[in-house]
């Protein structure tokens, strides 16, 4: 078996799936159940001054019949006594020494405050602290959660203070509720953070009840946004912790969060730069046991690839990723229509007919079938058809001669540039 | 409510109905291809969409219908996420001849009959994600499982088929020194021989035993223990022995005309075509089956696959009796047989040459229910009538290895060896028997899947016997 444990600036686990600061983490009985199940680690439900919580509290997102492609909620953080979770913090930790435990921590932006909860929690043996800068409503109107999280002289403050008092690593969990995830990244950096994780939950509102036009979820008629997570947000947040690692003046591990569902999921975001990564919905939608096929999973996609360590990987692919004007302007690829395949649905001709470059023609074979063929020569290799097709293998993109010699815009602008 | 829901779930259900009435159609030329496996198996894109239709139940139904336990949804999810080698490893580490069962184990009235979605919309295809993931493992050449360490204990089996199979499988993982004693050429019993090709080909089977000679378990075929090596001597080499010896050849009908040419014994009649060396003499003949269990409608599709014009399964009782499966009476129906119920052979009837020409039969009566709830039929009288037919297949149960079994002296009962219904030991402390040389009568237990698992169960209970004493 390959070596799935990871060390996130100093927080070990057995492997690299955490569950993410969430409902999932609420109690001790939970985490327990979780670990006994195979999970590394688990972030507790932020603690803070216990709030008190709405009934109705999550909607999802069912897409064409699929259930949970995304997911959203309205829950605060802890509603149990802080005493409470420190006890039971204490007690899963002795029970399950080699698993990590991240406290999640929410204050007041006050010195005072951070200091009183780091020293609080560090003294029942947590791994780690993560601070939550980006619980996107409720505590976000008290000046907490991504209020904080939005202002990066806030972030870097807070991070300041914590680490005034803290023993152990700190991770800031940013806000994906911003323009530009890399400046409040960095100001978690120069407030000292040890790490940060990404993404926190997204602005949204479900959806309408068109019979009675309340919100869903409502609360007795009225509704407020919410937080947005599952399958349906990973390509924000992998492009987020891409942003992340390939700035350099974010030098610090990165925790992955966002819609990971499986260990496939994890592979990319542990490619993209994420040293670990933390989970909430699959969770809650399928229960604890999903971690027994991530494990194995990653396991056996490891040792396919021939790697025996998962820490190998990390960021493996973050020198791939840049920006547009890094890109070649002579590279080709067209789209190939293998007929054998093909089921005639004729999406691939309506789609490029109505909506991209006219390339793909319906055409009558000498038997009198039906076939389409691109003509690749006007074929400007967007992908649509490849996507809308249904059917595997129908549609392959195929890289095409270039003409030229690659070229990126940033060559082409510094061409000029010189020419001038 | 909004009533597109409904509409997009009646839809589903129709397309469903029509992908399972799949069929090819019979060749008159290539005898070669109505051999081939005719299910196709799923697609990638198939196995995908399926996969991600199952609900991954919590404590789900499907697992306890399984007579195995395999945590199904866990294996479909595996799937779903790519993960075919751990989908391949949970499926066999429940189910030893996992490949097999995914293609003859009466699903709908197992794992798929249970299936909670038969209350909502159609059930998950568990049989096909089973093959779909197995035949993924069989593809890539995978060994699935390690022996454990030695634990200096040696186990001799008897017989290879499902039970026997499965019992070494599990004792090899222990840590046991494992032979397989195989009375035929090839090993995997049933699995090779016993079920007709087109539904499942011999080199699954041969893969199940490969993974389980991995484990360094040495099989020795052509090797029947009472001819080539006695029964005292494996009770005095080896610590313990599985009896897995399973059933034998069928019995004679007892009426005149039987040792006719053209009158065949059911299993060596669908072993002669599991080699894929196929005889051309049922090219246009007419067949009479008699019975209709499983090996009856095997027989039957068998003729009719080998070219012949007219496949009659004659049987006693009715079609509520019929210890075949749905399936498979359905499977039988659209291969064209027919079928005649209320029908007993009474002679067959044959020409000077010494051929059979045909079978005289009497109609039969149902009346109160036996000892084993089956309704008992007794013969209408006057009610004779011929059938011309070219060749009779026999196939009414099989006998018992009675020799062998009073030569390990164990208790039986008619030849069906007495056993524990949990640890599976016999009469003899150190002596486990399993699979059909256990089976009395009745529908569910002689399974292949069934066999599997009292392989497995009589496998811990010996670990357990072992372990015990090696403490002791």
């Amino acid at each position: 078996m390959a070596d799935l444990s990871i060390n996130l600036a100093g927080i070990k686990s057995p492997n690299p799936f955490w569950l993410a600061s969430a409902p999932p983490t609420n109690s001790g009985y939970q985490v327990q159940r979780a670990f006994d199940a195979g999970w590394g680690g688990a972030v507790w439900k932020t603690l803070g001054d216990p709030i008190l919580n709405v009934s109705s509290r999550f909607a999802a997102v069912s897409f064409n019949g699929q259930r949970v492609a995304g997911f959203n909620n309205i829950e605060l953080i802890t509603d149990r006594p802080l005493e409470v979770n420190l006890k039971e913090i204490y007690e899963t930790k002795k029970r399950f020494p080699n698993h990590a435990i991240i406290a999640s921590l929410m204050v007041e932006p006050k010195q005072e405050k951070w200091h009183e909860i780091v020293k609080r929690v560090e003294d029942v043996g947590v791994d780690g602290l993560e601070l939550n800068f980006g619980c996107p409503h409720g505590m976000a109107e008290r000046g907490m959660g991504s209020a904080s999280g939005q202002v990066p002289s806030l972030v870097e403050k807070q991070t300041y203070w914590v680490k005034e008092a803290a023993r152990t690593p700190v991770i800031v969990k940013l806000t994906p509720n911003i323009t530009d995830i890399t400046v409040t990244a960095e100001a978690a950096v120069n407030g000292g953070a040890d790490a940060i994780s990404m993404i926190n939950t997204i602005n949204s509102l479900m959806g309408v009840d068109l019979d009675t036009w309340n919100t869903i979820p409502h609360v007795a008629g009225k509704g407020a946004h919410g937080g947005y997570c599952g399958p349906a947000v990973k390509p924000i947040a992998l492009n987020m912790v891409a942003e992340c690692a390939r700035n350099p003046r974010i030098s610090v591990p990165i925790s992955g969060i966002g819609g990971i569902s499986n260990w496939q999921d994890a592979v990319e975001f542990i490619l993209m730069g994420a040293t670990g990564v933390q989970i909430c919905t699959a969770a809650m939608h399928h229960g604890f046991r999903i971690i027994e096929d991530m494990i194995e999973g990653l396991d056996h996609y490891l040792e396919q690839k021939g790697v025996s360590s998962l820490t190998e990987i990390i960021g493996k692919s973050v020198p791939r990723y840049s920006d547009w004007g890094n890109l070649d302007l002579n590279y080709n690829i067209a789209a190939q229509i293998n007929t054998d395949v093909c089921i005639n649905c004729n999406k691939c001709h309506i789609a490029c007919e109505d909506t991209s470059h006219q390339c793909i023609d319906m055409l009558t074979g000498e038997d009198g079938r039906s076939y389409l063929k691109v003509r690749e020569e006007d074929c400007v290799g967007c992908n649509l058809c490849a996507i809308v097709c249904p059917v595997d293998g129908a549609i392959t993109m195929v890289e095409t001669a270039a003409s030229q010699p690659p070229m990126t815009w940033n060559d082409r602008q510094a061409a000029l540039n010189t020419a001038k | 409510m909004r009533p597109i829901h409904l509409f997009s779930y009646s839809l589903a259900k129709e397309v469903f109905s029509v992908v399972t009435i799949k069929t090819q159609r019979i060749s008159s030329t290539h005898l070669e291809k109505n051999f081939e496996e005719t299910d196709p198996g799923f697609t990638n894109q198939e196995a995908l969409e399926e996969s991600n239709r199952c609900l991954y139940c919590y404590d789900a139904p499907c697992i306890k219908a399984c007579p195995t336990g395999i945590d199904i949804p866990a294996f479909i999810k595996k799937i779903s996420s790519g993960n075919l080698l751990g989908s391949a490893k949970t499926i066999m580490s429940s189910n030893p001849v996992g490949a097999s069962c995914a293609r003859v184990c009466p699903t709908e009235e197992l794992c798929e009959g249970s299936c909670v979605l038969n209350h909502s919309t159609s059930p998950i295809p568990i049989g096909k994600l089973q093959r779909f993931a197995t035949d993924w493992a069989i593809n890539n050449e995978q060994i699935l499982f390690k022996p454990g360490s030695p634990n200096g204990k040696t186990a001799a089996v008897i017989g290879s088929g499902p039970a026997g199979l499965s019992a070494a499988r599990e004792l090899a993982r222990f840590g046991f020194q494992v032979t397989i004693y195989e009375a035929a050429e090839k090993a995997g019993g049933l699995n090779t021989y016993g079920i007709v090709s087109f539904r499942l080909p011999q080199p699954i089977s041969f893969w199940e035993v490969e993974q389980v000679q991995k484990l360094n378990v040495q099989i020795l075929t052509n090797t029947k223990v009472g001819k080539d090596v006695s029964a005292e001597d494996l009770l005095n080499s080896y610590d313990y022995i599985v009896l897995a010896a399973g059933m034998a050849h069928v019995p004679d009908l007892h009426i005149e005309g039987e040792e006719l040419e053209g009158v065949f014994d059911a299993i060596e009649f669908v072993k002669s075509t599991k080699s894929g060396d196929l005889t051309r003499d049922f090219t246009g003949k007419r067949v009479a089956v008699i019975g209709a269990g499983n090996t009856a409608i095997d027989g039957a599709t068998c003729s009719v696959r080998l070219g012949a014009e007219n496949v009659k399964i004659l049987y006693r009782r009715s079609v509520d009796e019929m210890t075949a499966y749905d399936f498979e009476y359905e499977f039988a129906k659209q291969d064209g047989v027919e079928f005649r119920w209320l029908t007993a052979p009474k002679r067959i009837i044959g020409d000077e040459k010494g051929r059979v020409t045909g079978i005289e039969c009497l109609k039969m009566a149902l009346g109160e229910p036996g000892r084993d709830g089956r309704r008992s039929p007794a013969a209408v009288t006057g009610s004779e009538f011929i059938l011309p037919v070219d060749a009779v297949v026999k196939a009414i149960g099989q006998t018992r290895h009675l020799s062998l079994i009073q030569a390990l002296g164990l208790q039986h009962e008619n030849g069906v060896v007495k056993a524990d219904k949990e640890t599976y030991q016999t009469s003899h402390p150190n002596i486990f028997a399993c699979g059909d040389i256990v089976f009395g009568k009745g529908k569910g237990d002689a399974m292949v899947v069934t066999a599997a698992q009292q392989g497995k169960l009589a496998a811990y209970a010996i670990h357990k016997q072992a372990s015990a004493a090696g403490t002791a």
